[in-house]
């Protein structure tokens, strides 16, 4: 699990091993923030990570459309 | 941050977390029916009390559903998932089942089950996973293929008309009724919340994808291109009231289609039964 993204006390992060590569939250995402990775993981798929210059919005639609809890957002600790 | 404190809440709540102590999860990439176990699992730990609502699933691919379901969960015979519940609702009539079943497991063998428990009004909620396909054993075709789709039993496109499992819903009667597609996830929580409320027979259809038979086969290969043909086809129900029926052929019309309080429910009649006799004997 590695955060990707933090603002307003929020955090989204991607659970690199459990992504099957659907690629759903690059779809859905309305701000369009995420992209395909140069990186593959213990499956070889390809996972999504943010844009360089991408804003995120924290708007939950890549978390409700993810089917294997791979992409979520989480309020930072503490 | 440490790595335990990142995990998703749902996680450690999981059949498959208490069976082999880690997430696990069954369904091919990009199925439907991962976002609907989350929509559902988002529900359930919001009332907190899962002991309450038992989740009885037939066969099918949504029999995987319990490794990724939170709370206690029944894996009935085929078809035979409703009669399940009616009689865990009868035995204990706080209880508030919910019943997984895909589009062969209810609207092929489980049928007439299906048909009578609308009929009888029990009170539980009934989650219908229709991905138009038997993903299960292979990709043939199921009752609810759309004309003309290609399957491994049907490769020159399906000729025979499909059934529409919400008409029959709301036909054989049952009190709230209601169609969603997987990318309405909001929308599929609302109408969800809305049914445990639901005093009846509930029943939520649920249009998903199926990239590994029924994409391949239809020249769309990646879940995305499901999900973007899915969105072309749905039509709301306010939309689809000015169009004719040469225009929806193929399309889903999603809303919340009925919902009715007249009925008598079937636990209510036979407790009212039982204290007129003075007893369940």
């Amino acid at each position: 699990m590695s955060v990707i993204f933090s603002d307003k006390g929020k955090s989204l992060i991607v659970a690199r091993d459990r992504c099957k590569g659907c690629e759903l939250c690059i779809e859905v995402c309305p701000v369009d923030v995420l992209e395909p990775s140069d990186q593959l993981n213990s499956r070889g798929v390809i996972t999504p990570a943010i844009k360089r210059e991408g804003k995120c919005t924290l708007c939950t639609l890549c978390e409700n459309m993810c089917p294997d809890l791979a992409i979520y957002i989480m309020p930072d600790a503490g | 941050m440490k790595q335990q404190e990142l995990e998703h809440p749902h996680i450690k709540e999981m059949v498959s977390y208490e069976l082999m102590g880690k997430y696990y999860n069954p369904f091919c990439p990009g199925c439907g029916y991962g976002i609907i176990a989350n929509t559902v699992n988002n529900a359930l730990l919001e009332r907190g009390d899962l002991l309450s609502y038992p989740l009885i699933t037939g066969v099918g691919c949504c029999c995987y559903m319990p490794f990724i379901l939170v709370g206690n969960s029944f894996y009935c015979l085929h078809g035979r998932a409703l009669p399940f519940a009616t009689g865990l609702k009868l035995a204990n009539p706080k209880l508030k089942p919910i019943v997984w079943s895909g589009d062969g497991d209810c609207l092929s063998i489980g049928m007439g089950h299906f048909m009578h428990t609308a009929r009888r009004n029990v009170d539980m909620v009934m989650l219908l996973l229709n991905n138009e396909v038997y993903g299960m054993t292979g990709g043939q075709m199921a009752p609810t293929t759309s004309s003309g789709v290609t399957t491994t039993t049907t490769p020159f496109g399906m000729r025979e008309s499909s059934f529409d499992a919400v008409k029959l819903a709301i036909d054989a009667g049952a009190t709230y009724v209601a169609r969603w597609t997987i990318a309405q996830p909001f929308q599929i929580a609302k109408s969800f919340r809305k049914a445990l409320d639901h005093r009846g027979f509930s029943m939520i259809e649920f249009i998903s994808i199926c990239p590994t038979y029924r994409g391949r086969l239809n020249e769309l290969p990646s879940p995305v291109d499901m999900l973007r043909q899915l969105k072309a086809d749905t039509v709301s129900l306010k939309d689809a009231a000015n169009m004719d029926e040469d225009q929806l052929e193929g399309k889903h019309v999603v809303g919340e289609f009925l919902e009715r309080h007249d009925r008598p429910e079937l636990s209510t009649l036979y407790e009212k039964l039982w204290s007129e006799r003075g007893g369940r004997g």
